[in-house]
């Protein structure tokens, strides 16, 4: 019984580091990316909230705590009140698989950088609670009653479901070159400067583009298209129901970006050879290090997000399905038997 | 001893308990002063001239949705495929190969029906004016 509490304890210790690491990120990428935004449109940004505009994010969020709360008559109370609860879940939940680190030792127990790393279905739970995320904002777009808000829900759905097979696709060439579910498994099969990337080339264009319209981010955000449906699902949402859509963004991008990091860059994997600088195998450093490495790249990749939207314009809702249905799917399904094919023949 | 599987719906209880605690503390701290014309539905301020929101929505959506669902399905046999496949050798290679090339010819099947086509031509209804230029046509011969 002591052994379980010890477990406990450590995924406990665990799921508020994460959870606190994940506000932080959606503050920090918020910040970056008003302030990425106004130096391409050639502004200055905000510039009042503390040194910089940098405490501008925390401002935003405490206005967002003391809005009222406006919840339209006509609107189902219930799921008005899930649909946030579940998109903002939803990007949380993903960190429970994606590998931090790797392992070091602490007074004698082996702790895993992230909460359950090892898990050997890891993809396949990932996969199941992207999935899930359609749900909330479904729900959000019909329990409102409005129809802008049903309009660009069903819009979501149907283009996030278009771009999650292609994306599960593309997830397949990963799984045949590492041969494994579990995502440790697979960054640990990318050691060595053996980074997907470099093997599933294709793979990976595909998987970054759906990723693109799974986060419903430009120029993929026809969901929320504010000159034809005002705000999309989120239209009657107020307050930190809003603000929980509005985290769930930036959650999701963040989600994202670390899935890819995981799949395509190598994880964890420092660049370089870790005795290189003396870092011990299994040494606290070692996992810090590694830890900061996914960082930087999660943070990177997000960058490029941020970067694409200001710099790309919308997709038509008709290119958005051509896109696809009719070249990501067939590619992708072509990426998986070409794979196969050159896995046997070498 | 608690599998990796428990500690992951540990992770999944305390992050929606997380979500809704910020819900709460909003709902504690925020004011509430409802009003009918705060609470209708939104449409800049005037009165509701969309309509009602309980409309028939475009029947392509639910077409896709039914072809998500077959490929989704592929997705789901093809997982545990990709993992030993190696080990399977050729012949699980073929027969899976096979099975893509199937769907892919399903998916021809459906580009051709012109299903995944968003933009569909219109349906040629004969108005009254196009009789008027047939007969006139007619009657020239």
């Amino acid at each position: 019984m002591e052994e379980l509490g010890w477990i406990l304890l450590e995924a406990l210790i665990k799921a508020l580091v994460i959870f606190t690491l994940i506000l932080l990120a959606a503050a920090t990428l918020v910040y970056i990316e008003r302030k990425f935004s106004a130096f391409i449109q050639n502004r200055i940004g905000p510039n009042r909230a503390g040194p910089k505009g940098l405490l501008q994010p925390f401002a935003d969020v405490l206005k967002l705590f003391m809005k009222e709360d406006i919840v339209p008559d006509a609107a189902n109370k219930n799921l008005h009140r899930l649909a946030p609860i579940i998109s903002l879940g939803v990007a949380i939940a993903v960190y429970a698989v994606i590998p931090l680190g790797s392992s070091f030792e602490l007074a004698g127990r082996t702790i895993y950088m992230g909460v359950a790393p090892n898990v050997n279905i890891g993809i396949l739970f990932i996969l199941a609670m992207t999935s899930v995320g359609v749900y909330g904002i479904t729900l959000a777009g019909w329990s409102s009653n409005n129809k802008y808000s049903l309009l660009g829900g069903l819009r979501s759905s149907a283009q996030m479901i278009s771009y999650e097979l292609s994306m599960g696709l593309a997830i397949m060439g990963v799984i045949m070159v590492s041969g494994s579910l579990n995502l440790n498994d697979i960054v640990i099969h990318q050691s060595g400067w053996k980074w997907n990337v470099l093997l599933q080339p294709l793979g990976f264009i595909i998987f970054l583009v759906s990723a693109f319209a799974e986060t419903n981010r430009t120029p993929f955000d026809l969901p929320e298209a504010e000159p034809e449906l005002v705000g999309g699902y989120n239209t009657e949402y107020t307050g930190m129901k809003f603000g929980m859509f509005f985290l769930a963004e930036y959650g999701n991008m963040a989600t994202s970006s670390a899935l890819i990091a995981t799949l395509y860059l190598g994880g964890w994997q420092l660049p370089f050879n870790p005795e290189w600088v003396g870092l011990q195998e299994g040494s606290v450093w070692l996992a810090l290090a590694q830890f900061a490495s996914i960082v930087i790249k999660i943070l990177l990749l997000s960058c490029f997000f941020i970067w694409v939207r200001w710099t790309v314009p919308r997709f038509r809702y008709d290119q958005l399905m051509n896109l696809g249905w009719r070249v990501l799917l067939p590619l992708a399904l072509l990426n998986v038997i070409a794979t196969g094919a050159v896995m046997f023949l070498i | 001893m608690l599998s990796d599987f428990g500690i992951v719906l540990l992770f999944l209880i305390t992050g929606f308990v997380f979500v809704a605690l910020g819900l709460i503390t909003a709902a504690i701290i925020r004011p509430h002063n409802p009003n009918p014309v705060k609470q209708s539905t939104y449409e800049c301020g005037e009165e509701l001239i969309s309509g009602s929101p309980w409309i028939k929505f475009n029947i392509r959506f639910y077409v896709v949705a039914l072809i998500f669902l077959l490929f989704d399905v592929e997705i789901v046999f093809l997982l545990p495929w990709a993992v030993v496949f190696q080990q399977l050798g050729w012949f699980a290679f073929i027969e899976m190969a096979v099975f893509v090339l199937i769907l892919l010819a399903g998916l021809a099947y459906v580009w051709a029906k012109g299903d995944i086509e968003w933009e569909k031509p219109k349906p040629y209804i004969p108005s009254l004016k196009d009789l008027v230029v047939e007969r006139k046509q007619h009657f020239a011969e």
